[in-house]
């Protein structure tokens, strides 16, 4: 009998430094990017932080939501409403959003653990129409589908250390959307080769093994549902800050495909997968979209070849063939 | 306008609109019965049955019939026909697990809507009503088209009602529906089935389109809000349920025609989606029974 595979995540040293590298190689990149795509790789990054949160509940918990973009809208708005309504500065702005996104996530989580599968998915997209039609319906306060224009003095705020810090700045911008992605993959680094995290991996191969085995499988869902809906608010109230503008459009369908459609592309329930695929996702669209008006047809494409063809994505070809250890 | 003129035009409106809906979700709901599959591009093919008919309706301008005749039997066929190249390309090989084609079906709603931005614009436009008629009555004057649509819509359900009980290949639906495998031992042939209804659905979507297209205007983002709005119908009714569907359609219809009337539309709308999820968070069995 051949020996099972080296589980995920196994040699320590050499995923930490893969995964220390990746983020070392954003960094260093910045002073050589020609400043098209200097300007446009913090809305990668902040895109791949994202979907790295949608990758925690979808690739490694086996929960498809379809409706993750009303997390990202409740981060959008928590900063958004609080920066330009009240005058909160972006640190405490950015907590507001945080702050909304885990208060969303844990009343939706809690409300929707008792369903599975399809009725997870069309749950889940209810409810992002519901926030989406909230929006709208407060145009009041969110000018619903023309948005919230943050103006220059807001975006500017003051940090012991550091000094005055201006959001409108390329560097400023580039940089904090890397430390963020960094933080969010140390952070996932280390939940996802622990304990709980191989408990969430146990609940996506089969929960009923799982909970036959004395693990309470339904808090480890909330917990999943609750971080992964917070990263996702921390992506929407850092884009919001970073660029200026909150809109309806965050809590539409589209918002909630684009993470998964970035985790299959670069592999689901692989940590870096997400990266790869917001990472690619930018290159391709930004190549249709100067040809045509229609460049989502691209994404529709993919989604249909991803999912009849590839269904583990890129990283997750790689990692079935060539390196089984990568978590 | 007193209240209960106001209340009988907020009716009407319902009426029209639980119309159109029934015919969607019929198709969704037939879809979802037979294959287990939810089809997430269902609203395309009602945009592509409008679309189609604006075409028609162009080409037949000065033709001595009104175009939306030959546009009833256009639509629906060009709207099962690509329904049909969809499922033989994209579905069948999925095997129906129910993450992938969702996800297919989404990739689909992509293609179909870009395409038709691609090659229609995306302007949205107007399509003439086959007569124009106004019903006087006492207190506002109302379409009589709006009311042709209504008794089309129940004709249309009627007839099906009668294909799916007392017809051949109703049977044959409703056996595949009712349990896959022992339809497949009695020597249905079931992928064939799969097809027929995917594009049977995709046709109703398109008789609807076609039906409403001179109410509203052909425009290629216009099946995103029936799509919605057929899910909360056939959630609420069962899935291959043609009464409940009926049903249903009725309640979401006439309850958005009258709280869009005194409301917004937008609150209607939340408040539908809402109860719908709510309904699906206590009973989520909703999408996995059989139906009937």
């Amino acid at each position: 009998m051949t020996p099972p595979p080296e589980p995920a995540g196994g040699t320590g040293r050499r995923v930490l430094a893969l995964h220390l590298a990746v983020p070392a190689f954003l960094f260093a990149i910045q002073f050589h990017l020609p400043e098209y795509y200097y300007l446009g790789m913090p809305r990668m990054m902040i895109l791949a932080l994202y979907a790295m949160g949608y990758n925690l509940l979808f690739g490694y918990t086996g929960l498809l939501s379809l409706g993750h973009a009303m997390f990202f809208a409740a981060g959008a708005y928590g900063a958004g409403l609080t920066a330009f309504h009240l005058g909160w500065s972006p640190p405490a702005a950015f907590l507001a959003g945080t702050g909304a996104g885990i208060l969303a996530a844990t009343v939706t989580g809690t409300v929707i653990l008792g369903t599975r599968g399809v009725a997870f998915m069309i749950v889940t997209l209810m409810f992002s129409q519901v926030a989406w039609l909230a929006s709208l319906h407060f145009s009041e306060w969110t000018r619903g589908d023309e948005g919230l224009s943050l103006p220059a003095a807001v975006r500017r705020f003051h940090m012991p250390l550091l000094g005055d810090i201006d959001l409108a700045s390329p560097v400023i911008r580039y940089n904090v959307a890397l430390l963020l992605l960094t933080l969010t993959l140390v952070l996932l680094l280390f939940l996802v080769q622990s304990r709980p995290g191989r408990i969430l991996v146990a609940i996506r191969e089969n929960e009923q093994r799982t909970l036959m085995l004395g693990y309470d499988c339904q808090s480890f869902r909330l917990a999943a549902i609750v971080l992964s809906g917070t990263l996702a608010a921390i992506a929407g109230a850092a884009h919001v800050l970073l660029f200026a503008y909150v809109g309806s459009g965050f809590a539409s369908v589209s918002w909630s495909i684009d993470p998964l459609l970035h985790t299959l592309l670069g592999g689901a329930g692989v940590l870096l997968g997400p990266l790869a695929g917001a990472g690619i996702m930018f290159f391709v669209t930004d190549f249709f979209s100067s040809h045509t008006r229609a460049w989502p047809l691209v994404t529709g494409i993919m989604l249909i070849l991803l999912v009849s063809g590839f269904p583990r994505g890129i990283l997750g070809t790689i990692r079935e063939r060539w390196c089984p250890w990568l978590p | 306008m007193d209240f209960g003129p106001f209340l009988l035009l907020a009716i009407l409106e319902g009426l029209l609109q639980a119309a159109v809906l029934v015919l969607m979700a019929l198709g969704l709901s037939l879809v979802f019965g037979v294959m287990r599959v939810v089809n997430v591009a269902h609203g395309e093919f009602y945009m592509l049955g409008a679309i189609t008919a604006w075409h028609v309706a162009d080409l037949a301008a000065d033709g001595p019939v009104p175009a939306l005749v030959p546009a009833l039997a256009i639509s629906p066929l060009f709207a099962g026909v690509l329904a049909l190249a969809c499922e033989r390309l994209v579905l069948r090989r999925l095997r129906h697990d129910p993450g992938s084609t969702i996800v297919a079906t989404i990739g689909l709603m992509y293609i179909i809507r870009q395409s038709v931005l691609l090659l229609h614009g995306p302007g949205a436009r107007p399509v003439e009503a086959p007569f124009h008629y106004q019903l006087s009555l006492p207190w506002f004057g109302y379409s009589g088209y709006n009311l042709f649509v209504i008794a089309a819509a129940v004709v249309l359900l009627l007839l099906f009602r009668f294909l799916l009980t007392r017809t051949r290949a109703g049977l044959v639906m409703r056996a595949t529906q009712q349990d896959q495998e022992t339809a497949q031992n009695f020597g249905i042939p079931v992928e064939r089935v799969h097809a027929c209804v995917f594009a049977a659905g995709a046709a109703l979507a398109a008789i609807a389109a076609v039906l409403i297209v001179p109410v509203r205007q052909a425009h290629y983002l216009m099946g995103e809000d029936p799509l919605l709005s057929s899910f909360i119908i056939v959630i609420l009714g069962g899935p291959g349920n043609l009464r409940g569907t009926a049903a249903a359609a009725l309640l979401v219809g006439l309850a958005d025609g009258i709280i869009s009337m005194f409301f917004s539309p937008t609150l209607a709308r939340m408040a539908s989606t809402l109860l719908v999820a709510l309904v699906l968070v206590l009973r989520p069995r909703g999408l996995a029974g059989t139906g009937r």
